[in-house]
């Protein structure tokens, strides 16, 4: 009479077995961990690892564990928070600035759970703390940037081709204005412009030339930027060593930083902030070793130092050229890939027209010589000095890349002989990352104690808790026995959306507590639907259990109609909103989601268990 | 074993008979609504406005309830208090008049003026630093919040289309801005603090309002095809026999969203107040103003709407 099939059962089953499984992890606690990465040049090894685990036991800082993970980060965990900040003070001290030490908390789950994708769900600034950057493009200088560059790319075609000019400057409306000297052809220089700037609009009068750039094209190019922006501040991050950094655009002109567990936000904008280039450098020939030594330098050239490592254990010197061939200004993209010719990795850069003029001259004279590739970052330092912030900058020089000139290189060229793809890889992300496409300016800064997430987890866990027990009491006493499975059926919903938050990685936040405490409600509504159903369905003197069987039936259409158009809300919310409102979209969709299924199908099993073998089934309490 | 409950069997209010009376409150409601919105705006807090933020540290860890009090006799209203770092250091943040303006001079001053005020006694507060601070959201937001209505419209439009009928899907549209509109327009009257929890807790009051007028409606197209009765009688007969399920499920969902006022924090008052007051007029509105939509002018809905089966086998019957 009342039957529920086999196979639903095995569904229901499965999905309990798996709830429970992806929920666990949030059971686990994090241990408060310092994370530590590697510079570039700088190695995370065992040697390193007993440097600080002495310098840890001569301080008396006690820890827990240490261990080379395998991303090749060293992960120490320690007991409590503040055994946590000690430690990072340590080894911050004893590492120096070859390594970067990050707050951390490190995972407690037992290996094979990870293995099988099983995490806890990744709290939000609101829970865990941390450091919260808003960064604007600066427009004016981005576009600026730009004009100036037109500018000089006209200067150089005009000057390659012989045509005097008195002025070539950017003018108002997104224009660049070229004054020729008197009784130059005019006419000559229209097509060469055309050729090498097909996109742009020019016009000329008698003794001038305005070129105009596309409203459209200066829009792709500052999207474009922002792009690049993100791909330079996540790179950026990594370095940091933080673990689920948030990176997002927000409208046209703006990223949103989310760094959560960072609480030294000096360290996170020194790094954000930090703008770097490139320089290509001619290679003189000579003992840089010797020269070092005895500071005897060739008067063209000066002393740069490599990131490998000497035989002494200081980075290898080496002479370059004081003139810089074209540096990271010039370059517009660069990608690494596998040269068949040669059978190295290898990276090809390309440049815009002036870089490309430059490289071609020098690369056609120097053919067989080597060239190098030169970092330089600006690390903008942050001190207190008598209470008052000071702010300077750090310049670091470092030489990447050294290549041979193997032919006459221009716009496009490729440098090879790398010793491996990871390491073509590297450069080209370098070379991309480099430097910033457009300027940014911190429009908002936040920084969250974790002091504050733990009182919002509690208030949180609190206020869930208790819209819980308000509706698990007022179902016992209204349904009965009814209200016993509606209490099961939320309880499991609960579990699910757990486990769903977890295993999609979804970071939870403050909103993502209260749409759980919504969820709860659009739980109930499915529940009451049923179960005021089945009283309607009884009361119209069905037996009972035709009765539930029909108020299931009849009120899962009900559900279906409510939820989808609910479900629709929130998924507007989740499309559309960022942020707290982002977050709070998928939330209820997850609950909406679970609840219409745990109020359908698993409430239906377990009513069916409780009342469906029995033969004469006299009343149902409900 | 009689079951406990709530309403009797078979209540029988004529909620139709008031249909003119409850739209025109309705629609009175709206009108203040937007009056309050048009005349006293609202009271945006720093994620729309931005303001200023200045980083107090103390000579021993402040008692941050205290801070928020002192602040506020001192005339920062709605200063946002939280601590960091080492647990010495406040981060306070509030909105301040002309900030554009005065840029990094009046952060200063502003930063002194909260240093003072904050110190407690034998715990003085130093400034650390001030600065300005921009809104979290922009204009682009109101553009968002656009593309997010009209895509909840024309999602609800659809579907609604598809399972029910066009009018119903005008009518719990209707009814779902009515609640919408009604619940913004509390805090516009209010003067309560507009931040962007309060906006998801009011996109949020759209889901549930929908929800509610939905399973109105989901009955009142089952008594359609299976009761012979003029549309009136079938509408009251259809919210008597769901109103027990409509006053349950808001009675838990008001009782969840009191724990969430109560229990959840002063960051979580906002939104769990907007949702309060969401489930209280969803509610009402599901009763009051989407059904008697549905006698209305165009919206006027008639068995033949819900059959569309029965209407193309008339139309053939006719043809010769």
């Amino acid at each position: 009479m009342l039957e529920y099939s086999r196979w639903k059962y095995l569904v229901i089953l499965l999905v309990l077995v798996l709830s429970v499984f992806y929920a666990i992890p949030n059971a686990f606690p994090q241990d408060p961990a310092v994370q530590v990465t590697a510079n570039r040049g700088a190695k995370v090894d065992a040697a390193m690892q007993q440097r600080v685990e002495a310098a840890l036991k001569k301080a008396s800082v006690p820890f827990k564990s240490s261990a080379i993970e395998k991303d090749g980060n060293l992960m120490l965990r320690t007991a409590d928070d503040d055994a946590q900040s000690r430690a990072a003070e340590v080894m911050r001290a004893e590492l120096g600035g070859g390594y970067v030490v990050a707050l951390n908390q490190a995972s407690t789950l037992p290996g094979w759970m990870q293995a099988l994708g099983a995490k806890s769900m990744s709290l939000g600034l609101d829970l865990r703390g941390g450091v919260y950057f808003l960064m604007q493009v600066d427009r004016e200088a981005a576009l600026a940037k730009r004009f100036e560059a037109t500018a000089e790319d006209t200067r150089v075609l005009l000057r390659d081709n012989q045509i005097r000019y008195t002025s070539v400057e950017p003018a108002s409306g997104n224009s660049v204005v070229a004054s020729l000297s008197p009784g130059q052809d005019i006419s000559k220089v229209r097509p060469l412009l055309a050729r090498d700037m097909p996109t742009y609009q020019i016009n000329s009068t008698d003794d001038s030339i305005t070129i105009r750039i596309p409203d459209a094209e200066l829009e792709k190019m500052l999207t474009d930027a922002v792009q690049q922006n993100i791909g330079t501040l996540s790179n950026r991050i990594n370095e940091l060593g933080v673990a689920e950094p948030i990176i997002q655009r927000q409208g046209a002109d703006r990223i949103a930083v989310q760094l959560p567990g960072v609480q030294d936000t000096a360290q996170a904008k020194r790094i954000l902030g930090a703008t770097a280039t490139l320089e290509y450098r001619g290679v003189i020939e000579g003992n840089a070793i010797e020269a070092r030594d005895t500071g005897n330098v060739p008067p063209e050239a000066r002393i740069y130092y490599r990131k490998e490592l000497g035989p002494d254990g200081k980075p290898l010197p080496i002479l370059l050229n004081k003139r810089i061939i074209t540096s990271g200004e010039q370059l517009q993209s660069a990608s690494s890939f596998f040269d068949s010719q040669s059978g190295t990795p290898a990276v090809s850069v390309r440049l815009n027209s002036i870089g490309g003029q430059r490289m071609f001259e020098y690369s056609s004279a120097h053919v067989g010589k080597s060239m190098a590739v030169v970092y330089i970052e600006r690390v903008p330092e942050v001190r207190i000095v008598d209470g008052k912030e000071v702010r300077s900058n750090r310049t670091s020089e470092q030489v990447i890349s050294v290549a041979t000139i193997q032919s006459t290189l221009g716009k496009d060229f490729q440098t090879t002989g790398l010793e491996s793809m990871k390491e073509g890889a590297d450069l080209a992300l370098l070379l991309r990352a480099g430097a910033l496409a457009a300027p940014m300016d911190f429009v908002d800064e936040r920084t969250i104690g974790p002091s504050l997430g733990k009182e919002n987890i509690e208030r949180g866990l609190t206020a869930v808790a208790f819209s819980f027990i308000f509706a698990l009491l007022f179902f016992l006493v209204y349904y009965r026995m009814f209200g016993l499975i509606t209490c099961l059926a939320l309880l499991i919903n609960l579990l699910m959306v757990f486990a769903l938050m977890s295993l999609l990685g979804a970071t939870m936040s403050l909103p993502g507590l209260a749409g759980i405490a919504l969820t709860v409600g659009m739980s109930v509504d499915a529940n009451v639907l049923i179960n005021e159903r089945i009283r309607e369905e009884l009361r119209m003197g069905l037996p009972p259990q035709k009765a539930i069987a029909e108020g299931y039936d009849r009120a899962s259409g009900t559900i279906l109609d409510a939820n989808v158009t609910a479900f629709l809300a929130g998924l507007a919310m989740a499309a559309f909103g960022t942020g707290p409102l982002r977050g709070f979209g998928i939330t209820t969709m997850l609950g909406i989601a679970t609840s219409a299924y745990t109020a359908v199908s698993v409430s239906r099993g377990i009513a069916t268990l409780i009342y469906g073998g029995r033969k004469k089934l006299k009343s149902v309490a409900i | 074993m009689k079951p406990f409950n709530l309403f009797p069997y078979d209540s029988n209010i004529d909620f139709m008979r008031m249909r003119w009376v409850s739209l025109t409150v309705a629609l009175l409601l709206m009108v203040v609504a937007l009056g309050a919105m048009g005349a006293r705006g609202f009271n945006f807090s720093l994620d729309f406005t931005g303001g200023v933020g200045v980083e107090l540290r103390y000579a021993k860890a402040p008692d941050v309830d205290k801070v928020r009090e002192q602040l506020e006799a001192a005339n920062f209203n709605g200063a946002q208090v939280q601590n960091f770092g080492a647990g010495n250091d406040l981060l306070v943040r509030l909105q301040a008049d002309g900030k554009q303006e005065g840029g990094a001079d009046k952060a200063s001053s502003i930063g002194d003026a909260v240093a003072k005020a904050a110190s407690l006694a034998g715990n003085p507060a130093e400034k650390r630093s001030s600065s300005v601070i921009s809104a979290q959201v922009g204009k682009d937001l109101a553009l968002k919040g656009i593309y997010a209505v009209l895509f909840v419209i024309i999602g609800f439009l659809g579907y609604i289309s598809l399972r029910f009928e066009k009018k119903f899907a005008v009518a719990a549209i209707i009814t779902t801005m009515h609640d919408v509109l009604i619940c913004v327009g509390w805090f516009a009257l209010s003067g309560h603090e507009f931040d962007l929890n309060v906006l998801a807790g009011i996109l949020s009051v759209m889901g549930f309002s929908i929800n509610d007028t939905i399973v109105v409606f989901d009955r009142v197209r089952e008594n359609f095809r299976g009761m012979r009765a003029d549309p009136v009688t079938i509408l009251n007969k259809s919210v008597n026999q769901t109103l027990s399920r409509t006053v349950i499920t808001s009675f838990v969902a008001f009782l969840s969203m009191l724990s969430l006022y109560i229990y959840g924090g002063d960051s979580l008052r906002g939104m769990a107040e907007a949702m309060i007051i969401g489930i209280i007029i969803g509610t009402l509105s599901s009763i009051f103003v989407a059904c008697p939509l549905l006698t209305m002018g165009l919206l006027k809905v008639s068995k033949q709407d819900l059959l569309p089966k029965a209407r193309d086998e008339e139309a053939l019957a006719r043809r010769p």
